[in-house]
């Protein structure tokens, strides 16, 4: 049965549904309905929710409730998710699991509460101190979320390590039909570190503090062996219209959605245009770019922002292709009818370009 | 022959790292005697702090999860939310809980998370140095202190019992000392009775110990003793801050 809902209260439930038992966080729009839900949910399913006095003491709290072994996770929007790099940089160094939502707003600064794509570089690139990667999904709608929940409280536990939902401000405000029937809870992993008291074994620590230099670039090529291992084995991708493409768009999350609109207008006038839509942006989908610029020459990238995954896609083409760009930073939203004309101009500049090529 | 005193086994057979005169060794040997006699080292979980406590997993045999510096309270809160039937502590200085943590544990204690800090004041950052905590004396010459703590420049010395005692949370709140033998049976003493506290539900707890910190105060082992008796304990006075269950709350 399908439920009318919005995508942070839907988000709410496909985690209770993932086995979350655990919620801590602060205040912050545009992601507020999704505190709320927890605050009514977690109580009704035994769980426990707090509003914290921060952010920080959210996350700090999120890293307590790991170690002692329970699926935790927290919320906020951009300014509050920079707060909450000092402990996600912790559970990634102690290799504790924790799902961490952003739904992005206009930045930077205090910004704007509006949908917005500008975290991408924060979320992507570890965002806080030292060595490390979290996973980062991006759904792009309200029903993926029932998808990506599940999925990144399981990564979370199968890797030990943090875990970042990227969404926005449009995804979490808005309704959509939603329908949990299909939600799968991850299965519960042994946890042989978890601090529960030492009886009837050794006691057990949990720390990044680690003197010895020498030990600590060991635990720190440890955990990049981890991340390799991520990149070979979790990269996510959707595609659309991609198969006869001569020019491929690279947008994620709204932003694919917002991309879908323009490529259906845009097909109806006969321009051959797909869409790669990357759902994990770490690790990037690399092999699956490389693979399309053995026919296709030119990639579009869309991004709600001035211009932050283009560089992945750049590192991922490596020279090859030629790599278009149309970004709205700032919170602005364009309409699909405004990307199409934007996407159609550089499809006839290089179809154009082509011709004069071949004469 | 009978044994009236031995050293915990709960103590690690490690050498501390802490400098001579120190009061941390004192204190990580009062908790884990503590945590002996009350039976509770399958139950025990502590969080230790950025700071000079920050090593004490290698001396404690308990589990122990080191935090982010001031962290304590809020990583603690999120433990004893998975495990309310553990005891769930953690230890913390001053620049730890009276700066950077203030409002993690002012708020947990404000909750009324049922969980006990231990709040080690010696007055300075020890670890980076010797510079100034929140609880530095005035007039006290630290390294970014150099001609004495002002307060029209850099406030006044912290008292955490007192601000944490207005906190309808708290449950209860002690200053001790560790200075000289009968401070350290007192110490003793009040750590037993926030643990109690805990385990009994009550909430919140936090003994604050009055620490020597001869290195950084710039005096012998002896003197800094003789420091915590004429003058830090002066502005920081010695006692319960507050007990719900004998309805003290000075």
């Amino acid at each position: 049965m399908k439920r009318l809902m919005s995508g942070n209260a839907t988000l709410g439930e496909a985690a209770v549904l993932s086995g979350c038992t655990h919620y801590f966080g602060y205040p912050i729009t545009p992601q507020n309905e999704l505190t709320e839900y927890m605050a009514k949910r977690m109580p009704e399913t035994g769980g426990v929710f707090i509003q914290s006095e921060s952010e920080i003491a959210a996350i700090n709290m999120v890293l307590g409730a790991a170690a002692a072994g329970a699926r935790a996770m927290t919320s906020s929007s951009g300014p509050g998710i920079s707060l909450k790099q000092e402990g996600i940089s912790y559970l990634a160094a102690d290799e504790l699991p924790a799902v961490i939502v952003n739904m992005v707003r206009g930045g930077p600064g205090m910004g704007n509460i509006s949908a917005s794509q500008s975290d991408y570089f924060q979320a992507t690139r570890g965002g806080g101190h030292g060595d490390y990667r979290t996973l980062v999904l991006a759904p792009g709608s309200v029903q993926e979320l029932t998808e990506v929940m599940p999925l990144a409280f399981d990564l979370a536990d199968k890797y030990r390590n943090p875990v970042v939902v990227l969404g926005d401000g449009m995804l979490g405000q808005m309704m959509e039909p939603v329908d949990f029937s299909g939600l799968k809870r991850p299965p519960d992993y042994e946890k042989d570190y978890i601090l529960t008291g030492a009886k009837d074994r050794p006691p057990r620590k949990i720390h990044s503090l680690i003197f010895d230099t020498k030990l600590q670039e060991d635990h720190n090529w440890k955990l990049h062996r981890k991340f390799q291992l991520i990149e070979q084995n979790e990269v996510r991708h959707e595609t659309y219209l991609a198969d006869d493409a001569e020019m491929i768009v690279v947008a994620y999350g709204i932003g694919a959605r917002i991309a879908k609109g323009a490529i259906k207008r845009l097909r109806q006038e006969g321009l051959k245009v797909g869409l790669l839509r990357p759902v994990t942006l770490w690790p990037f989908p690399v092999e699956m770019l490389q693979g399309m610029a053995k026919t296709v020459n030119d990639f579009f990238v869309f991004e709600m922002s001035a211009g932050q995954m283009i560089e992945d896609v750049k590192l991922a083409l490596g020279g090859r292709g030629r790599v278009h760009f149309y970004g709205r930073p700032g919170g602005v939203i364009p309409m699909p009818v405004e990307l199409s004309r934007i996407i159609a101009r550089h499809y006839y500049q290089a179809q154009a370009r082509g011709r004069k090529k071949q004469r | 022959m009978k044994t009236i005193h031995s050293r915990t086994r709960l103590l690690k057979e490690a050498h501390f790292h802490y400098c001579p005169g120190c009061g941390h060794g004192i204190i990580n040997r009062l908790l884990m005697e503590v945590i002996e006699e009350m039976d509770l080292q399958e139950s025990a979980i502590c969080v230790a702090p950025a700071g000079c406590g920050m090593l004490l997993y290698n001396y404690f045999e308990i589990d122990v999860i080191e935090s982010a510096h001031g962290r304590g309270a809020a990583v603690a809160t999120g433990i004893k939310r998975v495990l309310p039937q553990n005891l769930v502590f953690s230890y913390q200085g001053d620049g730890d809980l009276a700066a950077i943590g203030t409002a993690e544990g002012f708020h947990a204690a404000n909750r009324g998370e049922n969980i006990t800090v231990i709040f080690v004041n010696n007055g300075v950052y020890g670890m980076t140095g010797g510079q100034m905590a929140p609880t530095t004396l005035l007039d006290q010459v630290t390294t970014t202190t150099p001609t004495g703590r002002n307060s029209d420049l850099a406030g006044h010395p912290v008292r955490i019992c007192e601000v944490f005692a207005t906190l309808d949370g708290a449950c209860y709140l002690e200053r001790v000392a560790v200075n000289k033998p009968a401070a350290v049976v007192k110490a003793k003493r009040a750590i037993t009775k926030a643990f109690q506290r805990q385990l009994d539900g009550r909430g919140f707890s936090l003994v604050e110990i009055l620490s020597p910190c001869p290195v950084n105060w710039k005096m012998t082992p002896h003197d800094a003793c003789a420091w915590i008796d004429e003058v830090v304990s002066k502005r920081f006075p010695l006692g319960v801050a507050k007990d719900v269950e004998d309805g003290s709350c000075s």
